[in-house]
């Protein structure tokens, strides 16, 4: 699986070309919308930078759908909670985006506890010929008008503006890790460490807690939830993943809280590889389903696991994203790496699934051939146009040349947020403050 | 320390790192709290034969019959056994002089007087020599890698008979410890061991937020009675309820 770089480093226009990243630019999330038109990223700063296809031209043929900025706002901006004395961060935590319905596009953007519902639409019409004010929007003396006109629509340069359209607020008690839109289109689910809460993207002053796993003395707490997504097709499943490395799948319409799930996936530990750190690492740091809704990908700390969704007992297949940091856990551990929450996600026929790891380095894994490969999202190992090679960890012996060891690595370069267009073989893969397209080979 | 600067970070107290962090400190203190009783017990068992043996000496003051001694060794060991219960390892004790050889079951001399002892623990291959008063121990088993038991002997003198007194904050006994620790084959793969005085330090600052944490792990139970981890003093609570 060769992949042709096109490798725009693409940054916001707020950047500037520094080796060092500021925090406010290290981007969060990374999202492709339905058709794959348009990519979005949220970073930490709260703002929302939209990228935009470039329509195909006969003229330039090796120009092939590039990705330029299309849109960039600001989303969601720091606040104080008075009565906690916290400060309640404007990192955007997800972004996900609606079915195109009309010529604006929708999304949801969401930091640790307000979901906002943004339009992003485009003008290149204004009106002209107001009567009551001149082209520069003075106010005209009433008394120097002599005739009416008709203002018309003259075409002007093409603007983008977002408009927030809808603030869901004050329902999470806990940091939000997650939003999923459902299939009806009509309402989303918002997640936090504790409890699952379903909005009608029409109503926001108004939520349904569907999910509380909340116990009643926090004491007594053992597990909180890490993510959950609504099933692709089946408008009333949606599935929670813990951090105790398991899922639950939920059908809605059994009761109206569904603390009771209906399907239990979980797959038991392997006593020999007991560790001090063993509920860190099978804590479950993401969950997507396949785009034909049968299958289940979750992302624990060292390794990806496909489920079927009939098989609850174990894992359709377990992927080693990095089993070379098992001997490292204590060192991962003292400089917090091992908290990383890395995502996972499928391409467009849930043939291939892809997830970040440490030195920039992301894998692929191939469910067909069961090849896997490693590659690096980097400026000197990249040049545009050019194939990107694969890379190789070394283990343990001698290090052959190309190869990186272990002990090399560097884990302050980590790849959490990856994203796959829906239908071609183009993804977007976030390395700090970097954004990096990769498309496949043209013929 | 994780707990405490997340306190202080920008947006509050992360739930899930919180949690997360807890288990591992659990964890740490489970190993040590076992690791503490079971020396505990071993040294309480090393009383006993110690006193046993005294008594040997009192007895038996240098000249003896072997087929004798032996016959009162058999009868101490054979009191070892009735003693102890389902659980604890069996020990072999054996008196002699110069290097001890731990896994020669009764093997005696003596002719001289009784100061080494050596115990050897069959479930973890321990070997504990005691020379006078102080404590050397091996490993005689080929499968493990053997922490040198030449300690330095500052070490050996600190760990003496009021050993199972010690204070619970005592790190000295958690670095000795960590050898014993590599060789534990039910737990932990863990190599890099050095911040284990840190962890032992965290546990005697930190409380057990978690109390649903503490009901797991049932084996551990066992070891861990109700009254000991209320003897272990006071705990602070690690996380603020909301």
């Amino acid at each position: 699986m060769d992949e042709d770089s096109d490798t725009r480093k693409i940054n916001s226009s707020f950047l500037r070309d520094h080796n060092y990243a500021t925090e406010a630019d290290i981007i969060s999330t990374v999202e492709f919308n339905s058709s794959g038109e348009l990519l979005a990223t949220g970073d930490k700063g709260g703002r929302v930078v939209v990228f935009q296809r470039e329509q195909e031209s006969k003229s330039q043929p090796q120009r092939r759908g590039e990705y330029n900025v299309y849109s960039t706002f600001q989303s969601h901006e720091p606040e104080f909670d008075y009565l906690k004395s916290l400060e309640i961060e404007e990192k955007i935590n997800k972004i996900k985006w609606l079915p195109q319905q009309n010529a604006a596009y929708f999304l949801l953007s969401t930091n640790d506890k307000t979901v906002k519902l943004w339009k992003i639409s485009e003008r290149d019409k204004r009106p002209e010929g107001y009567n009551l004010k001149d082209e520069d929007g003075r106010i005209r003396d009433p008394s120097t008008i002599t005739s009416l006109r008709v203002p018309v629509l003259q075409p002007m340069d093409l603007m983008v503006e977002a408009t927030a359209r809808r603030v869901f607020s004050n329902a999470h008690t806990y940091h939000i890790n997650s939003i999923s839109v459902n299939s009806d289109l009509q309402t989303f689910i918002s997640t936090d460490d504790l409890r699952v809460n379903l909005w009608n993207l029409e109503i926001t002053d108004r939520s349904f807690n569907i999910v509380d796993i909340k116990p009643a003395n926090m004491e007594e707490l053992t597990e909180v939830i890490t993510s959950a997504e609504f099933h692709p097709q089946q408008c009333h499943t949606f599935a929670y993943s813990s951090s105790k490395g398991s899922i639950r799948l939920c059908d809605m319409r059994e009761a109206a809280l569904c603390d009771k799930h209906c399907k239990y996936f979980e797959e038991p530990e392997d006593p020999s590889t007991r560790s001090f750190f063993s509920e860190i690492i099978s804590s479950i740091s993401d969950v997507k389903f396949s785009h034909n809704g049968r299958y289940l990908m979750t992302r624990d700390y060292l390794t990806v696991k496909v489920w079927d969704l009939q098989m609850e007992n174990k894992p359709l297949e377990t992927y080693q994203v990095h089993d070379y940091l098992r001997g490292k856990l204590c060192s991962l551990y003292e400089n917090d790496c091992i908290f990383d929450k890395f995502e996972c996600v499928w391409n467009g026929s849930d043939s291939v699934i892809m997830t970040g790891s440490y030195n920039n380095f992301f894998r692929m894994f191939d469910r067909n051939t069961k090849r896997d490969v490693t590659l690096e999202a980097s400026r000197e190992n990249s040049k545009p146009r050019a194939i990107l090679k694969p890379r190789k960890v070394c283990v343990g012996g001698k290090r052959r040349k190309d190869e990186i060891s272990v002990d090399s690595l560097d884990f302050s370069k980590k790849i959490l947020h990856t994203t796959w267009h829906p239908h071609e073989n183009i993804i977007a893969v976030a390395a700090t403050n970097n954004l990096y397209i990769f498309q496949d080979k043209v013929n | 320390m994780k707990i405490h600067n997340s306190r202080t970070q920008r947006g509050g107290i992360k739930l899930h790192k919180n949690l997360l962090v807890s288990y591992v400190l659990r964890n740490a203190r489970q190993v040590y709290i076992k690791e503490k009783y079971a020396e505990i017990y071993r040294m309480q068992q090393y009383e006993e034969v110690m006193t046993v043996c005294n008594e040997i000496q009192e007895l038996n003051p240098l000249d003896l019959d072997a087929e004798d001694a032996e016959e009162e060794r058999a009868a101490c060991c054979g009191e070892d056994f009735q003693r102890g219960k389902e659980q604890e390892p069996a020990y072999y004790r054996s008196c002699c002089m110069e290097a001890p050889s731990p896994c020669d079951q009764l093997s005696v001399n003596i002719n001289t007087h009784c100061n080494t002892t050596t115990v050897l623990d069959l479930d973890t291959h321990v070997v504990t020599t005691v020379d006078n008063g102080y404590i050397h121990q091996d490993c005689c088993c080929d499968t493990f890698q053997c922490a040198p038991s030449a300690q330095s002997s500052a070490k050996k003198r600190k760990m003496d008979f009021s050993y199972c007194t010690s204070d619970f904050d005592e790190l000295q006994d958690f670095t000795t410890t960590r050898k014993r620790l590599r060789r534990e084959d039910c737990l932990y793969s863990c190599q890099e061991f050095t911040e284990t005085s840190n962890i032992s330090t965290l546990i005697s600052i930190f409380g057990s937020g978690f109390s649903g944490l503490l009901s797991r792990q049932a084996d551990l139970e066992q070891i861990c009675s109700k009254q000991a981890l209320a003897g272990l003093g006071a705990w602070t609570r690690a996380i603020v309820a909301f």
